[in-house]
Formats: structure tokens, sequence, C-alpha cells
């Protein structure tokens, strides 16, 4: 029927018998839905294989053998669309959400917690942020750097405050940078320290919400986040944060622009 | 002030840029005396290490006199002379406590970059691309020297800038690869490489107590300068290095060797690369000659010792006979910082002078023609040294 040239009751049996197992792989849930649906695209292509070698008879029927061939590319696409929403790194090309970054610092926990809990000192290791008002024990008023010298502002109150473990806060109001973030302190294995986790959440890039989102923590967020981290261990182990900006160079610039501002935009 | 700077391949300029100035408040500002140029700058000079920028100022290893210091440098004062280490390093963090001070955790802004290269950042080193941190380098009339207290050694007693330059990075290079040898007495240490960081690794095998070393290249310069450090040599280009090591260590091989070759004439650079600066970088098949008959020569249990420099993707590693021979390889950039006073030592009680390897003295603006006659290796160069 396909256009090819024996039937081999065989080989056509042990292909249904593969296509019922996918099925049942894929249904049953004893094997993890994306294997499952990648073991399709698998039979997808020893299928289109078998076609192309049919193809080769003289005695196979051509056209009827490019319709089932054109058919079971679009299976495969399917197929292969299907089972990347179902493997892992979905989640993250849906959208780059929640951000989860961790970084291990030579000083207590409670050093730590005193340092980050005055949100003033943030802009000195958050470069994108311009200053950081406190209001009072739970609210702060944030100022950010916006593309092209604007200047991009929120208000934010502290949701969960567990002194020397973890804080939590959350923009408030409408705002075109809606997000909230958290960070932990828990001392590191071995007494090397502390384990800082800072976890950032907000909504999926798109529209104008996307681009504020966008220039703030750039386009890959988990980078500037981590960038962050690390110059706070900067400031916390050794007082300041490493730069290079301002040193010489043969060049017009004193420090690469293509480097520095990489992650940001 | 004029300073040497990269402007693509095999193009170097002395130009006037800007006096640096103190940006961290630790740093110290080095009126330079005395700058090397390094077999691994040419590398750098021959296009093979990705994120150079047009402009970079070059140059790891130098010294001079402090002319100013930041607010927060406790032990250094104006005027004093001093060596500085070629990585950059806190002192503060776990690597640095560790006196790890090449994988410091502090000192590369760029670190995001050498992670997606390696998995985790080293340390900061002057003047070897934005890869390590961007830092201008020494090459220069003045240098900017970012926690100078942990990266400086004072000199004070005579010595002269040609026997100290070189604490700041090739006689550490070859003492530490020694050391990674771990030489028992009776030892035979084999060397590949006769470049000045191999000559250092054939004296410091001996300090350590190497009874053989036998050194390898094919250079006759280099070779003679091997022997004058009581090594025996191998021209590679002349005889079969593995049979010939067999035959003079009884068929056991050597207890440990030493790959002081590096990359060499390829560097790689894996596609791991932030997608904004991707340069089109080929993943060349690069034959890391000396690594793979090193593995191969080595005895059953013994020590590679790896200081040539690496940086990206090797073919035909053999892993097999790492395996089934139960090696032990030691690498990484040298913690310099850990050697400078141990080593000051030495030249000091004069169990070495390492002056000996200098083969040219230029003036800096000669710097395009040094790195030229060195990449060459015309007029039997094997060390330059220069003068602002």
């Amino acid at each position: 029927m396909i256009g090819a040239p024996t039937a081999r009751p065989q080989l056509v049996r042990a292909m249904g018998v593969r296509e019922i197992a996918s099925g049942v792989a894929i249904l049953g849930g004893l094997v993890a839905p994306g294997t499952a649906v990648w073991s399709r695209v698998l039979g997808d292509a020893v299928d289109l294989a078998s076609l192309g070698a049919a193809m080769a008879s003289p005695r196979s029927d051509r056209g009827r053998l490019l319709a089932a061939g054109a058919a079971v590319a679009g299976a495969t696409i399917l197929d292969v669309l299907c089972a990347r929403q179902y493997s892992p790194g979905a989640e993250r090309r849906k959208g780059p959400l929640p951000v989860t970054v961790s970084l291990v610092i030579d000083r207590s926990p409670e050093e730590l917690y005193r340092h980050w809990h005055d949100f003033a000192n943030l802009p000195t290791f958050m470069t994108y942020l311009e200053y950081v008002k406190v209001l009072d024990d739970r609210r702060s008023h944030w100022v950010a750097k916006g593309p092209a010298g604007s200047h991009i502002e929120w208000d934010a109150e502290i949701t969960e405050d567990r002194p020397s473990e973890y804080i939590a806060w959350r923009t408030v109001g409408d705002s075109d940078v809606e997000h909230s973030g958290s960070v932990r302190f828990a001392p590191a294995a071995g007494s090397r320290g502390t384990l800082v986790t800072v976890e950032l959440r907000y909504r999926p890039i798109g529209g104008s919400v996307g681009a504020a989102i966008a220039s703030l923590f750039g386009k890959e967020p988990s980078q500037t986040i981590k960038m962050d981290l690390r110059r706070f261990k900067q400031v916390m182990e050794t007082g300041e944060v490493i730069t290079t900006e301002g040193q010489p160079a043969g060049r017009a610039q004193s420090t690469s622009w293509r480097y520095d501002s990489a992650v940001r935009t | 002030m004029k300073a040497n700077c990269w402007y693509g391949k095999q193009d170097v300029r002395v130009v006037g840029v800007p006096d640096p100035r103190i940006i961290n408040r630790k740093d110290a500002i080095i009126k330079v005396t005395a700058t090397a140029i390094c077999g691994s700058d040419l590398h750098l000079y021959n296009g093979f290490v990705p994120t150079m920028e047009k402009g970079d100022i070059l140059g790891h290893e130098f010294m001079g006199e402090v002319v100013e210091i930041g607010p927060d440098v406790k032990k250094l004062r104006v005027g004093d002379r001093v060596v500085v280490a070629f990585p950059i390093s806190c002192g503060q963090c776990f690597f640095c406590k560790r006196e790890l001070y090449s994988l410091c955790e502090n000192t590369n802004p760029n670190a995001w970059m050498a992670e997606k290269m390696f998995g985790h950042s080293p340390a900061g080193i002057f003047g070897y691309s934005h890869l390590t941190g961007g830092f201008a380098g020494g090459q220069a009339e003045y240098v900017r020297v970012p926690f100078a207290d942990v990266g400086t050694v004072k000199i004070e007693n005579g010595l002269t800038d040609e026997q100290v330059l070189f604490l700041s990075d090739i006689f550490p290079t070859g003492y530490m690869a020694a050391e990674n040898c771990d030489i028992a007495p009776g030892d035979t240490v084999a060397i590949w490489g006769c470049g000045p960081v191999g000559q250092f690794a054939i004296r410091s095998a001996f300090l350590l107590g190497a009874e053989r070393v036998i050194a390898i290249d094919r250079l006759p310069e280099r070779l003679r300068m091997a022997q004058e450090g009581g090594a025996e040599t191998i021209n590679y280009e002349v005889e079969d290095v593995y049979d010939l090591l067999m035959q003079m260590t009884g068929g056991r091989g050597p207890d440990s060797c030493i790959d002081a070759v590096g990359l060499e004439a390829h560097m790689h650079g894996p596609l791991f690369y932030y997608d904004r600066l991707k340069q089109a970088m080929m993943l060349e098949s690069d034959r890391p000659i000396a690594l793979r008959e090193a593995i191969l020569a080595c005895r059953n249990g013994g020590t590679v010792s790896v200081p040539g420099v690496y940086g990206g993707l090797i073919d035909k590693m053999p892993m097999g006979a790492v395996m089934n021979k139960a090696l032990t390889i030691k690498t990484g950039q040298t913690h310099a910082q850990k050697y400078l006073r141990p080593l000051l030592e030495k030249i000091q009680s004069g169990a070495i002078d390492p002056s000996f390897v200098i083969t040219h003295r230029l003036k800096l603006s000669d710097a395009p023609h040094g790195f030229a006659t060195f990449n060459r290796k015309e007029e039997h160069c094997i060390k330059i040294v220069m003068t602002p």
C-alpha cells in the first residue's frame, strides 16, 4: 500500500510491535515521558530509513513511497517537538525562571546575613543597581540603571526574615519589573564558610515586562545573579570588587567593552 | 607611558598609553626596571589565544620599584624594589589559604567566561587575554599590581635585576614542575622541552635530589644549555626518544617525566562560549606529542608533571596507558607566590643564578623585534629581557 516492492510480514509485525511498545511507554508512565516520546522519534528514523532503502528498488512505486515518506516526516517533526517539551530543560526554554544560583563564601552566615540585610549595601555587588533606600525594617525603594542612562525604580518589601538564615523580598504594587527574590545562608560542609543560595522569580519574558526585566538582569539572568554572588564573595572575603575599569590600554577605551558587557546586553 | 600592546596576529607595537593608577585599595603602582617575553606570550603573538582585544598590554614577567601604594597596602612602601608574581591572588580565599595561588577565586572579573571553558575559573593573570581577566601587563614603563601585598617579594640585598626577575614566572614554574615529580633519591627525571622553563626544571630537579636528568629538544643551543645544567640530552630529530630512554634506563623508563612543551603551536577554544562572544574558533586537532611521549615513556607507577600550558582539547590521549601504568599526572599554572621567598633564598645562597638563561637584552621599544626573533628561534634565542 505504501509502495514498497515486497510485503515482508515479519518486518511489518516488528514495526507494529515497536509502535505499540512506544505507545505503552508514553501512556503507561513506567519510563520518563521525554524518553518515551524520543523512542517514537527513533522509530520514525527507522521508518524513514526503510522507505529510503525501498526507493532504491526498481520494483517500488515511487509516488506512493514519497507520499508515505512525507507522512512519516510530518509525524517525525511532531514527535520531536513533543519530546523536547518533555525533556529536561523544557522549563528553561519556556522562560528563564525561577533562577537559582549558589556560591560558597568563606565567612560566617551571621556576617553575610548582616551585610545583605542592609539593602543599601547591595549596589556594591549588584552593579545594575544605582542605589537602594531602606525606608523601614520591611520596605525599601530601589533604583536601577536602565538602558540609555534611564532609571528603573520600584518598591520592595521583605516578606520573610530569619536572622543569619534567610531573607525573602518582593516588589510591591504594579511594576514592569515585578519579581521576588530570596537569599539563604547555610553553613557549608567541612566548616568552609557559608553556602549562599539566591533564588529569583519573575513573570515570563514577553512584551514590555520582558524588556524591562531583560534590561535589568540581562539575557541570561542566572549568569547575572552568579556574577552578583561572585562580587558579593569578593566584597566579603577581600573587602572589594576587583576591576580593570580605568586601566591603561592601547585603544580608546581602557577595558574590554566586549567582555565586560557581554552578559548584560 | 610606553607599553607593548597586541594588535593582531604577529602584530605587537610599542605605543603611548595613559599611565596606570590605583583602582582597587590594595593596588600598588610599580615602575618597571626589567621585563621579559615568555614562551606563552608567543601563543598570544601567533593568534591562538581567544579573547584578545586590540590594544591589550602584554607581559607577565616583570619587576621594579614601588612608586605608589593604595590605602590598604600594608607591607610595601614607596621605593621598595620588588618582583611581581604573574598570577593575581587575593590571599584570602579557599585556594590562596592553601597556597594554591593560581586558583584564586576572587581575581578574575571575567570568571564566568573561564567557567564556561573549564568548569571553574582560575585566578586572574597579568597580560594574558580577557579569559584571565584582561589585566594590563608588564611590558610597559609602569604597571598596576592588584593585591600587591600578596603578589610581590622585596629584593633587599644587592642582587641584580637579571638574577631575580625570573622569580616572577619561569623559575617557580620549572621548580614546581620538578617538585610535582615527587623526586626520590636515585630517581631519573626526563624533561621534554629545553626552553627557559625546561632549563629551570633541569636545575630544580637536581636541587630536589634527582640523580639523573635527561632533557629532550632539537635546538643545539638549548641542548648545550641543558648539558651545562648537568643533564644528559636527546635530540628528538635524530633519535627515537622512547627507544633511547629505554636504553638509558635499562628498560624501566624514567621515574618521572616533565612536559615543558605544552600546546606550543595550537590552542583550542571549546565551543562553550557565551553566545555574544562567539568568535569563530576552529577546533584544531592539536598533537600533544610531548605529553603523549612522556606518558608512554614514564615508568609504571611514575609521575607525569605538566607545566606546559594547555588551553582546550586534545586528541588521542593515551588514557589506557595512564590507567594501566598507574601514572600520576600533576599539573597547573604555577602557584608563583608560594615560591617567591624560598627560591629567592636559593638565589641569595648562591645555589643557583637564574640569569644563565638570558641570551638577548633589548630595550622595551624593540619588543616587536624581540617577539619575532623569539618566535622564529633565530639568533640562538632562548630568553629575552627588556628594559624600558
